[in-house]
């Protein structure tokens, strides 16, 4: 190992001759980390997302190998956010890879102490099944001086405000159509 | 700002080197006054007292940029002399109805308009949460108004607005806020000197400012400010409302709301809009000025894109398919329906009442007492797990085994698994590409109510019920995809767009709207996202490759337009006010409106062009009238209508507070929605007895680290680690006087819960001086609830149901409470520990909660005495520590 070789392992004189005279970057590293290779290089693919939590809208972008998210990193290109995320952005791949996430159906039978288990396409025709036997029980064609009313209050909703526009344009849509009037959304709150 | 928006507060600490003065108002220090020049620490619900001193320091200082003022704002306008204002009537405007608690508002109208009042009893636009409607135009007047542009008028808005606010001086925001008279100036001045044609200043506000019971009247305060000083449709200028949801703009936009359709189009009113003529014409209002002119081919369009070829001009477009609204049927209204049986069913769409909302105790029993529940979630959240897991089933409220609900868990997909567009605060779309698929039994929404709705249709097919038709004659056919045949949200966002139904082309504008049936819009003010075939709000130009508007990235409602009314930011002859603040101006030259943003303007409309005799609708707004939604062409210093708690903001208490209102004898909001059930109850506040039994105001927010109702941030590690705990913070004055040790355990009680937190004692939070008392405020995150990573007490358990009459939101930003060491009782002993408090308090179910509390409605049912204080608060005093 020549004197050169030796004292650029050295950072202080990395540092102090380098291009990272405050030591944060090249300076600072490490064989070891030098060796390393970020997982945002050897990913497959790379999504264009926004962060979830608030409405900054700060831009995400979402790194994919074999199927699965391994990075969430902010997106330098965005004029609102310039690469940055707060600490909830920044924990967004702890939020959609966490494993207490629910990936099955859960059911809770009335007056149970536990939860069972359901299939997903069951659960969807028992809660069609539900609608439309709270319409029948609660719909109501007229008011008094029989204008129309055309509507059930038997059915409510609440939520929208982390749904996609087109999401929420589907809900206001379908429960508009049901006549269930009673949709609202943390807008509210 | 720092601790809740934290990437958007670059950009005020990009502005403070740039040389802009940060000042933070706030009950806590915070982050953000951390770094900010001056912090304000505030009484909690005293914002309009602080404003309205600002109003009055610009007024009386003549301080206001008066060419803009002159040509852009009311303030010319002769308001009639049958208003009378606070001034006269202690604290009540004219037109109050004691029996109904709301106004008639005839005699607020301008001059020679008195007999053409929009609503002429608010109680029904309350229930309708009708103010929602102004968030993309204001409300109409009939033109033209009489003006006197000396501003010396006695009844000319300039002048009413000078005596109104002439006793919200310096002394009186002291008292009231408890904002000492040299900060308070400090910031007065600071604010009236960043004005003019060089300078403008920006005002930005959240929740702090709507979950209020005069929520809507802060931010109109806020308004009358910015517009005095010209700060509105500028650069650098503006009221920023930063919203906490990453799309609440959007689904407010194309709302999952009882009231609203899709750009801000009123659901229907059984009594007001029987026909969809009557329906129109309410939007419409023929022969008056405006873009909202066009709302019929607006209002058809929508339907023609629900109800397709089933819809036509001959039978107005299928208008009877949709429900009508016959009064509240808000999410408060809603759980207190639930409770008493009401409701079979309900959909949580990513949504935590349990925790997120007001009252915590009625949202869980609401939910205990329903014939099903469907949970959409990414986690077990606290409102799926009520009957198992809740405060009620640790005091024997709920017992799972006598719980009838039935719940449904269905996993969602998260936000990297679908793509989309969420709709940020500043009205920017910006598409998500999807990265992966979702895992297991996770559907998005969008999958979820596609398919429901398929099936719903498919066992309604050939029914002969009238009420079937409006779900089987839906369009409903989106293109699918993959293995869960997952429906299309390009499809969806083309028809949220519009299109010519002949073609199938989509519209680029919404002046493409046609009331015959050709054009059908899913959301008016959102064409233009999908022009020319192309997903406008997936355009990701970098911003090294754009100027500092970044108009290619996303797109933002309307017309990509990314500040709004900029016709202001030039001079009534169309001139950039100043170099430095050039945005949109007037090209002789080439005849139009150019400049950095998307004119907020007919593009060819010269500033000199003035309507001919008998104009409506957009023909009806001169080339100087830069407030194009409204109905007079002009900001509103003055609002005539539109505002159901008066036409302009004055202080009142807040529902729960422990003092007596310094500024007129009317106590609280005289027309805020008030519940009077069982499960609800309000704290006492003077002039009623018993208010000392909750001595403390308390005030909750958010934690950088954790997100709303914790769903999506106690279920995170890294966040959970953050902040692992519940807490509750208090002064060192108020530890000293409540007997609290910092991280030892503190127990809060109201009228509706008790619960616990660790005590952090700290001068973040400042006792008060406030008309001649001391006042202790106490902070607490509302994150926390009985699921997740990390577990602790519901801070909004300890909140009443109480809402603006405007918007029917809750105010969820101040109560009162009493504060005790130690942890608080569990099982029944906790129900006996509230009641002990209810039973002091005097909260019976006899007892009704005064509304008025002047004599000067005349006749009302006034409560109290209008005395300064009343006795029980004059006992406090020696607990705070004597007399101003
Ligand atoms: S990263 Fe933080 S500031 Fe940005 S959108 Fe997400 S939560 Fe908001």
């Amino acid at each position: 190992m020549g004197l050169r070789t030796f004292l650029a392992g050295w950072p202080v004189y990395r540092q102090l001759t380098g291009t990272d005279p405050l030591g944060r970057g090249a300076a600072a590293q490490s064989a070891r980390s030098a060796a390393l290779t970020a997982r945002t290089e050897t990913a497959d693919s790379v999504a264009r997302s926004v962060c979830p939590y608030c409405a900054v809208g700060c831009g995400q972008r979402v790194f994919v190998t074999d199927g699965r998210v391994t990075q969430i990193e902010g997106d330098p290109d965005s004029p609102i956010s310039r690469g940055r995320l707060c600490p909830k952005g920044s924990a967004s791949k702890s939020l959609v890879t966490s494993p207490l996430r629910q990936t099955t159906v859960r059911y809770r039978r009335p007056y149970a102490t536990e939860w069972e288990d359901l299939d997903l396409d069951t659960a969807l025709d028992m809660i069609a099944d539900r609608i439309l036997a709270a319409r029948e029980d609660t719909w109501e064609d007229v008011d008094d001086a029989g204008r129309p009313l055309h509507r059930t209050l038997g059915i409510s909703s609440l939520g929208g405000a982390t749904l996609d526009n087109e999401e929420n344009y589907l809900i206001k849509k379908l429960f508009t159509a049901m006549g269930a009037l009673q949709i609202e959304n943390q807008a509210r709150i | 700002m720092a601790e809740a928006h934290p990437v958007g507060f670059q950009w005020v600490m990009e502005a403070k080197r740039r040389g802009a003065k940060v000042f933070h108002v706030d009950p806590r220090f915070t982050r953000t006054s951390a770094v900010a020049d001056s912090y304000l620490p505030i009484r909690a619900g005293t914002d309009i007292a602080l404003l309205g001193g600002v109003v009055r320091h610009i007024l009386e200082n003549e301080l206001d940029f008066r060419e803009y003022v002159l040509a852009y704002t009311n303030a010319a306008t002769i308001v009639s002399d049958q208003f009378a204002d606070t001034e006269d009537l202690d604290g009540l405007f004219s037109g109050y109805r004691p029996d109904t608690g709301s106004y008639d508002t005839s005699s607020w109208q301008y001059a020679g308009h008195e007999g053409h009042a929009e609503i002429t009893g608010t109680g029904k636009e309350r229930d309708s949460a009708a103010g929602l409607r102004h968030e993309s135009h204001g409300m109409p007047v009939p033109a033209p108004a009489q003006r006197d542009e000396t501003l010396q008028h006695p009844r000319c808005v300039y002048q009413i607005l000078r005596r109104h606010f002439a006793r919200y001086t310096p002394e009186m925001v002291e008292r009231v806020c408890g904002i000492p008279q040299d900060k308070f100036l400090e910031l007065a001045d600071a604010w009236a000197a960043n004005s003019g044609r060089e300078r403008t200043g920006a005002l930005v506000y959240s929740v702090g400012w709507t979950q209020h019971s005069v929520g809507v009247q802060y931010i109109r305060t806020g308004a009358i400010i910015q517009t005095l000083l010209g700060n509105m449709g500028r650069p650098g200028g503006g009221i920023l409302a930063l919203r906490g949801h990453a799309s609440i703009q959007g689904s407010t936009d194309i709302p999952t709301l009882y009231n609203l359709l899709p750009g801000y189009l009123p659901m229907p009113h059984h009594a007001d809009h029987e026909t969809f003529d009557d329906w129109v014409d309410s939007i419409r209002h023929p022969g008056q000025k405006g873009f909202w002119g066009d709302s019929r081919a607006y209002a058809a369009s929508l339907l023609k894109a629900y109800w397709g070829d089933a819809a036509t001009p001959e039978n107005d477009f299928c208008y009877d398919h949709l429900p009508r609204m016959t009064g509240d049927h808000g999410t408060y209204q809603q759980v207190l329906n639930m409770i008493d049986g009401k409701i079979r069913g309900y959909f949580l769409l990513g949504q935590n009442p349990a925790v997120g909302s007001a009252h915590g105790r009625a949202q869980r029993l609401g939910m205990a007492n329903l014939d099903w529940l469907v949970v959409r979630d990414l986690f077990l959240i606290e409102s799926a797990t009520f009957w198992k897991n809740s405060p009620e089933v640790a005091t024997g409220e709920i017992v799972p085994e006598q719980c009838r609900t039935e719940v449904f868990f269905l996993p969602a997909a998260s936000h990297v698994e679908k793509e989309g567009t969420f709709t940020q605060t500043q009205r920017l779309l910006q598409w998500r590409e999807k990265a992966v698929d979702p895992p297991g039994d996770a559907r998005s929404e969008l999958w979820f109510f596609y398919h429901l709705g398929r099936r719903l249709r498919e066992r309604l097919a050939g029914s002969p019920h009238p009420r079937d038709r409006a779900l089987l004659d839906l369009t409903w056919d989106y293109p699918t995809h993959g293995p869960h045949a997952e429906p299309s949200a390009e499809a969806v966002l083309r028809e949220i767009n519009g299109y010519e139904v002949a073609t199938g082309r989509p519209l680029s504008a919404f002046t493409q709207a046609r009331d015959d049936g050709s054009t059908a819009i899913g959301c008016w003010i959102y064409t233009g996202v999908y022009a020319d075939g192309v997903n406008q709000a997936a355009r990701r130009r970098s911003r090294h490759e754009q100027d500092w508007v970044a108009a290619q990235w996303g797109w933002a409602w309307p017309a990509n337009r990314r500040t709004l009314y900029n016709r202001a930011s030039a001079d009534p002859q169309g001139r950039p006010w100043s170099e430095r603040k050039k945005y949109v101006w007037w090209d002789p030259d080439a005849g139009e409106w150019t400049g950095y943003d998307v004119p907020d303007f007919e593009k060819t409309k010269p500033p000199t062009y003035r309507p001919p005799e008998g104009a409506s609708g957009v023909a009806a707004i001169a080339g100087d009238d830069a407030f194009v939604m409204q109905g007079d062409g002009k900001a509103w210093l003055y609002a005539p209508s539109g505002v159901l708690d008066g036409p302009l903001p004055a202080h009142y208490e807040p529902a729960e507070s422990p003092m007596r209102n310094p500024l007129y004898g009317q106590q609280a909001n005289p027309t805020r929605k008030v519940y009077e059930h069982p499960v609800n109850s309000v704290n006492p506040s003077p002039p009623e007895a018993h208010s000392a039994v909750f001595p403390y105001v308390f005030t909750v927010s958010r934690l950088t680290e954790h997100h709303t109702a914790g769903g999506m941030s106690r279920t995170v590690r890294p966040l959970a680690e953050l902040q692992p705990e519940m807490f509750v913070e208090v002064s060192p004055e108020l530890a000293a006087e409540a007997g609290l040790t910092h991280l030892g355990w503190a127990h809060l009680v109201s009228g509706r819960a008790a619960i616990e937190a660790k005590v952090l004692v700290t001068d973040r939070l400042t006792p008060l001086r406030v008309d001649g008392r001391i006042i202790h405020q106490l902070w607490l995150p509302y994150h926390f609830g009985t699921e997740g990573l990390v577990t602790g007490d519901s801070a909004n358990d300890l909140f009443g149901i109480t809402l603006d009459p405007n918007v029917l939101i809750q105010e969820s930003k101040v109560g009162t409470c009493d504060v005790r060491p130690g942890r608080r009782p569990t099982g029944p002993a906790l129900l006996d520990l509230v009641a002990d408090y209810r039973r002091r308090a005097g909260i019976t179910p006899q007892r009704r909660v005064p509304i008025v509390t002047t004599d000067a409605a005349g006749g009302g049912d006034a409560a109290g005495s209008t005395d300064e204080r009343s006795p029980q608060a004059s006992a406090d005093e020696h607990d705070g520590g004597g007399d101003a």
